[in-house]
């Protein structure tokens, strides 16, 4: 797996992954990843302890069941499982815009460098990458429109409010 | 590749019509930010495919690119769809089509039932080229399928319509533009169609679409829009609901945002034949649907307000053109009097136009022996020609997959007319049986189970003679080659249905649809019936209705008076 972050190959990663059958009390002291599942099952054990937690959700979950946990979370993983799945765009953007969530949002899954552009303007900023993909090369995709028509979660403007047209 | 000459730059207000002397193109000009767009489109699809033919961009991978770029791979070759944005072209972009035809396709190509071309035999590695000629007269294949937001449909008549409350064609470049490289709806659980109208006869057919929008007056004298969620033909045919019965303009774009994100995360992912949101709209009924959309566009509508400095932007460029002030010439009367082909022409080709001395010309693409809705290069270039002498430089597609001449002044309909004669453009068939509208069928498209294009031609044949055809009238039949439905056969007043039976092609008959002021889905006549039988079928019901039509009335109303029964019978006696 390769990940880019803010636009940069980012050469390690902090994040672990939690599996759901892993006990709450014998949690590794790292960034760790739960699941939306494992978090309502566990959250009062796991929010005791002091390192930084991540929650993958899936297009599944309802954003809603966990508005009010958010503050607890410095990382969102949002699943492609394949990548025809666009249900995490809508997620980003509301997590953005409507939760006003400022932590990280990583695309996880079937991640592709030609999605990757809209990704990002909805509001993932981190994107994990298969290690098939060339992940210099794809760089290139946040670059190739420079020119956004409608507001979203990079813009909040669209484009008429700020050029004169 | 030198084409910048036939770029219309933003500056200018005009092609290269006289016409245009005043400061009105009558369609939308492209200013540096849209070219822009464009221009850098066309460069990352061009690099998208150097990949692909590089081997490193997955076939599965580039499927969906080059879907979203209009690129399908057909039973032949590609088929590149151009996106015509609500029907309206220049004379100077439709002679680009005859050119692209030309070099790059079999010289022609192919008008389809949403307004679009499409050609049937590019080479995957020229498309770039195509695009970027495209991009060169502000035009693009963008979103023209796959499963994202398709090129917005309206009124081919808008503007000079009798029947108009408001001009829908603004409104439709303001979705074009929001909707073009959405960011968020690039992967929808399907495709997604958006058709405005804004006469009482709903020439759009906005019943049939994900989202139709009327321009509608409120109680208040306001002009706004009715929306409609939830319309669609195919294999499960339904006609739209209505989740707002009154929207203000400045809200357009915040609703039709709502409406995608709810469809987005809640519509079905695990069977493509029930992932349009009209099935999402039937399985949650239109009440459930239509709170979750209010509590999501709560949240946007103050973000996404449609500023009205936008809305009269683009208004600017759809203001009247520079019609004199006419009367009926003299001539005219005599011209029709004396020559009996040019008034069976200027009697179906032409229809009413909301100045006095102007009149809209349809261009038949239906002679007897073509494919419907084909036209070649030379052609292209015809009409584009003619757009410019008799046109103010415009044309319009149809979703009947007819073009449209549409503000020609009535002085000038005998030489037109004779222009469009010698080039085999004057069928005078607009409206008739003879005038159908038909998908590509077997002949090139993967998912069909049965020809269309034969039929149809054998059909007209049929009814080649033209006081038979012009005693049956105005009737709409409509072919699909298979239950996707592209030919709109449900809508149709008499609707044919390729069906596959143990490998052999069988046809489906259904009587009595029609999308007008109101909509209604065909009646199904009974079992399928054998492609050697399929015309015989037609004429029995032709005769029918002939036998039991009260005066004028149309076919459609016979078929709604006295039901599908007199038809079944004959059909199913002789079959």
């Amino acid at each position: 797996m390769q990940l880019i972050k803010d636009r940069s190959l980012m050469t390690q990663d902090s994040w672990s992954i939690i599996s759901d059958d892993q006990l709450p009390t014998q949690l590794p002291r790292e960034d760790i990843i739960v699941s939306g599942a494992y978090w309502k099952a566990h959250h009062s054990v796991i929010s005791q302890n002091a390192q930084r937690l991540g929650l993958a959700l899936s297009g599944a979950d309802e954003l809603d069941d966990y508005a009010a946990d958010l503050d607890a979370f410095s990382l969102i993983a949002l699943d492609f499982p394949v990548f025809r799945d666009g249900r995490a765009y809508s997620m980003a953007r509301r997590l953005r815009a409507h939760h006003n969530y400022m932590g990280e949002i990583r695309a996880t899954g079937n991640v592709l460098r030609d999605q990757m552009g809209y990704m990002e303007r909805v509001g993932f900023n981190s994107f994990e990458l298969g290690d098939d993909q060339n992940a210099q090369e794809a760089l290139k995709s946040f670059k190739e429109i420079s020119i956004l028509y409608q507001a979203s979660s990079d813009q909040t403007q669209p484009l008429y409010r700020h050029q004169t047209r | 590749m030198t084409t910048s000459n036939l770029a219309p730059t933003p500056t200018q207000t005009s092609t290269s019509s006289q016409h245009i002397a005043n400061n009105a193109p009558g369609m939308y000009l492209y200013d540096q930010y849209d070219q822009t767009i464009v221009d850098e489109r066309v460069a990352q699809f061009r690099d998208q495919t150097q990949r692909f033919l590089a081997g490193t961009l997955g076939e599965d991978e580039y499927l969906a690119l080059r879907l979203m770029n209009g690129v399908y791979v057909q039973r032949h070759a590609p088929m590149l769809r151009v996106a015509i944005p609500y029907g309206l072209m220049s004379a100077n972009q439709v002679r680009a089509l005859g050119h692209i035809a030309r070099t790059y396709d079999k010289d022609y190509g192919h008008f389809t039932t949403r307004q679009n071309i499409q050609f049937n035999w590019p080479k995957i590695e020229d498309l770039p080229d195509i695009l970027e000629h495209l991009a060169s007269v502000q035009m693009h294949a963008i979103q023209s399928s796959g499963n994202c937001i398709r090129n917005t449909t309206s009124d081919p008549l808008a503007g000079v319509a009798a029947d108009e409350l408001e001009d829908p064609r603004p409104y439709c470049e303001i979705i074009r533009q929001w909707s073009s490289l959405h960011p968020e709806f690039a992967y929808l659980p399907r495709k997604f169609k958006i058709a405005v109208t804004g006469a009482s006869h709903d020439r759009a057919a906005t019943m049939v679409h994900d989202i139709g929008l009327r321009l509608i007056k409120n109680d208040a004298g306001e002009i706004g829009f009715e929306v409609k969620v939830g319309g669609g033909l195919g294999r499960t045919p339904i006609l739209a609901k209505t989740i707002r019965p009154f929207l203000e303009k400045q809200h357009l774009l915040s609703y039709l945002e709502a409406v995608l994100r709810v469809y987005n995360l809640k519509g079905r992912r695990d069977n493509k034949y029930k992932a349009r949101i009209k099935i999402l709209v039937n399985a949650m009924g239109v009440e459930e649907f239509r709170a979750l959309v209010e509590e999501e566009w709560g949240k946007i509508k103050d973000d996404l307000y449609l500023d009205d400095a936008e809305i009269n932007r683009v208004k600017a460029f759809f203001r009247p053109l520079d019609y004199e002030t006419l009367e009926t010439p003299s001539q005219l009367a005599q011209q029709l009097e004396q020559n009996v082909d040019f008034k069976r022409w200027a009697t179906y080709n032409t229809s009413a136009h909301k100045v006095s001395g102007y009149r809209s010309v349809f261009i038949s693409l239906k002679p007897t022996g073509i494919a419907p809705g084909d036209i070649s290069g030379t052609q292209l270039d015809l009409v584009a020609g003619l757009a410019d002498d008799y046109s103010f430089g415009l044309i319009r597609s149809t979703h009947d997959q007819n073009l449209i001449l549409a503000d020609v002044k009535e002085s000038d309909l005998f030489s037109l007319w004779q222009a469009l004669h010698r080039a085999n453009l004057a069928t005078a068939n607009i409206g008739t049986i003879a005038d159908m509208i038909c998908c590509p069928g077997l002949d090139f498209c993967n998912l069909a189970n049965a020809s269309s294009i034969d039929v149809a031609q054998d059909i007209q044949q049929r009814f080649e003679n033209l006081d038979y055809l012009y005693d049956i009238g105005e009737l709409h039949l409509k072919m699909s080659g298979c239950m996707n439905g592209c030919g709109h056969h449900d809508i149709g007043h008499i609707g044919i249905l390729g069906v596959d039976k143990r490998g052999k092609e069988w046809y489906q008959i259904t009587l009595g649809g029609y999308a007008e002021t109101e909509s209604q889905l065909g009646k199904r006549l009974g079992r399928a019936i054998a492609k050697a039988d399929i015309t015989d079928a037609i004429e029995n019901i032709i005769t029918v209705y002939l036998e039991q039509r009260h005066d004028s009335e149309r076919f459609v109303d016979t078929v709604e008076r006295v039901g599908i029964e007199p038809f079944k019978e004959r059909v199913y006696a002789t079959n």
